[in-house]
């Protein structure tokens, strides 16, 4: 079995940055969830009249919020730790 | 009214160019010159059969029913593209380095290259698959209708035929070894455009041609009756989740994202560009829907808007356009399928079945790569065919239109299994076939079998009451749980078995050596690279392997592979050394073309071992430990003897020490008797030839014989006693006794009345009891006492006996106060033979001290001489506790 090369226990700034960056980008599906569910608060049987139009403006504005956070993460990504391209 | 011909020649010259650019991709990447075809944008655009007929027409219809629930089928893979880090980059990277070919060789590589899987998922997909084909057949024989007032006969049987051929001409044309279809996915991604380009401009018309504007359309969406959102929670939820795994697990989904991915970064893209794909798709949906609410008649199709709306306002341009776009989304979805279908089909069901009925092995006349194509274009159209044949069945009903959430469930069953595999080592084959099974049982039960239609397969009696009556397997109703939306009740249920099964199972059963193999390089595989699986090597010959990888990938493949290898290896021609990274790449290319399962078979067919392998080189390091306790237990052995060896050339020191000691003492002993012996010769023989003598001189020469031979006898009698006490067979007479009375015995046999030396004692700290032998403890005090008288040298010689008791021995000191023994012969005086000063006036050999020691030791206790104390001081050491032997001997 390989042996696993020892890691430092504090990195430096740029390793350390470059860790946060995957951290964002493997919570960014969660928030994202988050808040496609967070109508559910006010829309609902129970709830007063929610507006569909008002509720559409709503989603495609996290939509696009989303769209635009993952398009930077995925950039800085890229960037910061390019797969090994192994193109097949 | 566009006629039926015109709209049939319109189709023909989209299909024509389709077609058109399908084949310049080909060769394209025949020729190498792949640029654009491996570009990101190619990849995404790809992506979007997620997109088919049922969203593009069907979108509109579901708002224009329901409000905002539509977006949740959008919102999933949002979701799972945005977070393509964590699960879709390890999906990517597994499908690349292991050559996956579809999500049944997937899950069935992970656990252990299991055909069983494989059979199981690609009989699911199929099951699933099928009547979403033919809602796209539905689809399109639909928007027909709508064009030529209903006539629209045998369209669907067409466009099936022609559907076959399309992705018979394409996708089967040649095994790929990476199993790409370049110029399928290229007319996927045109296609892709054209279905954009077409919403798009159908909602661009809506919202600024025919309202004022975003805020026009804003209040027309306020005064529409479906302004207020009545949101069902669970269905909310549900829907959400559910797209997001079918995002993953429909087997076109997989193919264009997993299987037809050539660069990890793509995935960079996509991740964005994806979502923003499908923002753009919905965008325009709700104003559509609304605008047809708006304008058209009560009671026409709200499914069918993006296409009766622009014909309401005279555009058949546009019309036609967005015909093309959904035809576009019907066909795209129907080509992809069917190639994963049929795929699959090949893979996990012909091939094995093909490979274990001819007896004789893979390299036997035969041409696999033949069977491989013929049956997977005998797949393809078998699909399509089951496919008409469902919607022709079904009437083209609303029946039809739920087929899309419900595949959605089918396909989430394979989730867990995935989802499993790919972050879980514990999960087992067993987990996730019997998971699979459950899942697929009870969907097919709560979903899929009353959705055919009431009555068709599940009578509506037990609908209502259950299977014979048991209530509690009502199929809409489990477990007499009522009031779930049908899709939710469905997914909770089956999903929730089909993980607690698969879980359970997984904790409780085993896995073999290659599940557990494959285990560890899936979930490690972003962190490790791929370990090396070893074939033995030694048993297989090149030249079969050639002719069975000809077989496969076709002779020139084949032969290239095996000449640049050979190269790699330093040698010429075709064949090179059948090393285990050649044997394990081999099976990598082979994998490419027939599968991770049906390769290993083969690879493991020709080389005469299989994957016992693995438990080989488990047998084989087995060994290696044995050997290593082995060269232990020897290294432990030859301490043993270095100590051992040690030990023995101390012991031998010692011999000759001793012997030594033996020669000396010989040596004196023979001198101490000569010396005596020789006065008694000597005047023995005067007084034999004395002749006249006076008696005064007889007398005397007679006293000397005697007294030479009574201090002969007197050594001989210490020579004897001091050799019986060291060979230790002295008879101790052990008895209690009182130390002063032995001490008034020695100093009366000493005869201390006549001597000089004054005693001083201690008479109570005498009345020591004592249980030891008296006689010999009063032999070393009468030797101690009579050494104080002989060599006491000082004017009035005291001799002080000093008794202490502690209570682990009697301490007995004889002390004097002459000038004491010095210091470098206070070690010799307990030798034998020494004696110190002038040595006739003793009267002694010099063994009296030996034989005080002797004896002290005999007793258990000790003599030692004590330094410092201003003259001779000797120590009497006994013991007061009894031993145990001590105690027997008393009683």
């Amino acid at each position: 079995m390989a042996n696993r090369p020892t890691e430092p226990l504090f990195l430096e700034r740029q390793t350390y940055r470059r860790r946060r960056l995957m951290d964002a980008a493997r919570i960014l599906p969660v928030a994202g969830f988050i808040l496609c569910m967070l109508p559910m608060l006010w829309a609902g049987p129970g709830a007063a009249d929610a507006s569909v139009a008002v509720g559409g403006l709503y989603l495609f504005g996290v939509w696009t919020l989303l769209i635009v956070t993952a398009g930077i993460l995925s950039r800085r990504l890229i960037r910061a730790a390019p797969p090994d391209s192994g193109t097949r | 009214m566009l006629t039926f011909n015109m709209l049939v020649l319109a189709c023909f010259a989209y299909v024509a160019f389709l077609f058109a650019v399908a084949f310049l991709a080909e060769k394209r990447a025949l020729r190498g010159r792949l640029g654009i075809l491996r570009s990101p944008l190619v990849y995404t655009l790809s992506l979007s059969i997620y997109c088919t007929a049922w969203t593009f027409y069907g979108a509109v219809g579901y708002a224009a029913r329901s409000g905002l629930e539509f977006v949740t089928i959008y919102l999933g893979p949002t979701l799972v593209m945005i977070g393509w880090w964590g699960l879709l980059r390890k999906l990517v990277r597994i499908g690349r380095t292991q050559r996956i070919t579809s999500i049944a060789d997937l899950i069935s590589s992970r656990y252990g290259k299991s055909n069983l899987l494989g059979v199981l998922v690609t009989i699911l997909a199929v099951v699933f698959t099928t009547p979403y084909i033919a809602l796209q057949l539905q689809s399109v024989t639909l928007s027909f209708s709508i064009f030529t007032d209903g006539y629209a006969k045998g369209t669907a049987f067409w466009v099936a035929a022609g559907l076959a051929v399309f992705t018979i001409l394409f996708g089967t044309r040649n095994l790929d070894i990476d199993e790409r279809h370049h110029g399928i996915v290229t007319a996927i991604a045109v296609e892709a455009v054209v279905k954009l380009i077409a919403l798009l401009a159908v909602g661009g018309f809506v919202v600024w041609g025919v309202a004022g504007g975003p805020g026009d359309v804003f209040r027309m969406i306020e005064d529409s009756p479906i302004s207020t959102w009545k949101m069902d929670q669970s269905r909310w939820v549900t829907l959400t989740f559910l797209s997001a795994a079918a995002c993953i697990c429909l087997p076109r989904m997989f193919q264009v994202m997993v299987v037809e991915n050539s660069n990890e970064s793509h995935l960079a893209t996509a991740a964005w560009a994806f979502p923003l794909y499908l923002f753009l798709m919905s965008l325009f949906v709700l104003p559509i829907a609304v605008v047809g609410l708006n304008v058209l008649p009560e009671g026409s199709n709200p499914d069918l808007f993006v296409l009766t709306v622009p014909l309401a306002f005279e555009q058949k341009g546009l019309a036609t356009l967005v015909f093309l776009g959904g035809f576009s989304s019907a066909t795209s979805m129907v080509i992809v399928a069917a190639i994963a279908l049929a795929t699959m089909v090949s893979n996990h069901i012909v091939m094995p079945i093909w490979l274990n009925a001819r007896k004789g092995g893979a390299t036997v006349s035969g041409d696999v790569r033949n069977v491989m194509l013929r049956s997977r274009r005998i797949a393809i159209m078998a699909v399509l065919a089951l496919a008409y044949f469902y919607y022709a069945m079904s009437g083209g009903g609303a029946a039809l239109a739920a087929i899309g959430l419900i595949a959605f469930v089918g396909a989430a069953q394979i989730m867990p299994a995935l989802l499993g595999g790919l972050f879980w080592r514990g999960a087992t084959r067993l987990g996730a076939a019997a998971g699979l099974i459950v899942g697929f049982a009870v969907w097919a039960w709560t979903l899929f079998l009353p959705g055919i239609g009431e009555g068709v397969l599940i009578s509506s009696q037990t609908m209502a009451q259950g299977p014979f009556g048991m209530g509690w397997l009502r199929p809409q109703a489990l477990f007499g749980i009522e009031g779930l939306d049908g899709v939710v009740h469905a997914a909770i249920w089956s999903l929730t078995l089909n993980t607690g099964v698969f879980v359970a199972l997984s904790l409780l059963s085993f896995p073999n050596p290659v599940e557990r193999l494959q285990g560890a390089e899936f979930v490690n595989i972003l962190r490790y690279s791929a370990g090396a699986r070893a074939f033995s090597p030694g048993t297989v010959d090149a030249e079969d392997l050639l002719m069975m990888s000809q077989r496969i990938l076709g002779s020139a493949e084949a032969q290239a592979l095996f000449q640049s290898v050979a190269l790699e290896q330093g040698k010429e021609g075709y064949l090179p050394d059948t090393t285990s990274a050649f044997l394990e790449r081999l099976e990598r290319e082979l994998a490419g073309s027939v599968g991770a399962a049906t390769a290993h078979a083969m690879m493991g067919q020709i080389t005469g071992g299989s994957a016992v392998s693995v438990s080989e080189l488990m047998r084989v390091a087995d060994e290696t430990a044995q050997m290593m306790e082995y060269s232990n237990q020897l290294e432990a052995k030859s301490e043993e003897l270095g100590r051992t060896a040690r030990q023995l050339r101390v012991a031998n020191e010692k011999l000759t020490a001793l012997s030594i000691q033996k020669d000396e003492f010989l040596s004196q002993i023979s001198h101490e008797l000569r010396t005596p012996m020789t006065s008694i010769r000597a005047f023995s023989e005067i007084l034999r030839d004395g002749g006249d003598m006076e008696p005064e001189a007889r007398a005397r020469y007679s006293r000397i014989i005697h007294d030479e031979a009574r201090r002969l006898t007197r050594v001989l009698d210490d020579l004897l006693d001091l050799s019986v006490l060291e060979s230790g067979q002295v008879t101790l007479y052990n008895e209690v006794t009182i130390l002063g009375d032995i001490i008034d015995r020695a100093i009366a046999a000493t005869g201390q009345n006549a001597s000089a030396l004054r005693i001083e004692r201690q008479p109570l700290q005498e009345r020591l009891v004592l249980f030891t032998d008296a006689d010999r403890l009063a032999q070393v005090f009468i030797n101690l006492i009579a050494n104080a008288q002989k060599y006491c040298d000082a004017d009035t010689p005291v001799l002080r006996i000093l008794v202490r008791d502690n209570k682990q021995h009697a301490v007995i000191d004889f002390i004097d106060n002459g000038s004491g023994i010095p210091s470098e012969d206070q070690a010799l005086i307990f030798e034998k033979f020494s004696r110190l000063g002038d040595t006739r006036a003793s009267g002694g050999a010099g063994l009296g001290l030996a034989i005080c020691r002797e004896i002290a030791a005999r007793l258990g206790g000790s003599l030692t001489y004590v330094p410092g104390q201003g003259g001779a001081a000797f120590r009497v050491t006994l013991p007061r506790r009894l031993t145990n032997a001590d105690a027997e001997a008393a009683e």
